[in-house]
């Protein structure tokens, strides 16, 4: 199953990357703790504890949602807008 | 109904012009004016630079917009959003909402400031003497959007 990554603001600077493509069949929390496991950053940002949020074809999701095939999924920080 | 990010900024005068353009069942518009500031966190800032996710922040603007709808009768509702580098004193965002009396247009607007703090996907980062920085999410604004799910 491919998904479409993206990754914005602190995370797409501290990643090192804006957008990958992944192989991956799971949740959202199962997708993190994929990334968590590249280690360095990754485990870092994506720590139990560190506030982040994970959206699914361009809608906010809790971390056991399904991710369908071909979901453009992203992961960022809490927003800080307006 | 007009939702717009840009990087252009916007006129206040002109938006509400154009709401009441044409129409005489306004009774009422309420707008807010957000502007870059020169200090926060006690660090001065230098200029800010903001960043969204296209297609989603658009998306998620609508869908704020549809629940204000929802909530109240609403006339007309203008959000402009600005991205990209601003300095101290520039206006960042624009909302305004128009109603037949004083009462929804104010709660209208307020209730989508609110939820454009929490929901929308922008981010700032500040340049300060320290460096650039990216700004924290507050409690603060959390608390503020989850009042309107307490009545």
């Amino acid at each position: 199953m491919s998904l479409r990554v993206l990754y914005f603001a602190r995370l797409r600077e501290r990643f090192g990357v804006a957008e990958e493509n992944l192989d991956f069949a799971g949740t959202a929390a199962g997708l993190v703790a994929e990334l968590q496991a590249r280690g360095g950053v990754w485990a870092e940002e994506l720590a139990a504890g560190r506030a982040y949020r994970v959206a699914v074809n361009q809608e906010i999701v809790a971390l056991d949602a399904v991710l369908p095939d071909g979901a453009e999924v992203a992961i960022f920080p809490p927003v800080t807008g307006g | 109904m007009k939702i717009v990010v840009q990087t252009e900024s916007f006129d206040l005068g002109a938006e509400v012009d154009a709401m009441r353009a044409g129409r005489s069942d306004i009774g009422a518009i309420a707008s807010f004016v957000g502007l870059a500031r020169d200090m926060n966190e006690g660090s001065g800032v230098a200029a800010m630079t903001l960043e969204h996710y296209p297609g989603m922040t658009e998306k998620a603007l609508a869908k704020l917009v549809d629940e204000a709808n929802a909530r109240w009768t609403l006339l007309d509702v203008t959000v402009i959003h600005r991205v990209g580098r601003l300095l101290p004193g520039d206006p960042i965002v624009l909302v305004a909402v128009a109603g037949r009396h004083r009462g929804e247009a104010f709660a209208a607007c307020e209730f989508i400031m609110d939820y454009l703090k929490t929901q929308a996907p922008f981010w700032k980062k500040e340049d300060t003497p320290e460096g650039e920085r990216w700004v924290e999410a507050r409690a603060s604004d959390d608390a503020a959007a989850a009042r309107w799910n307490a009545s």
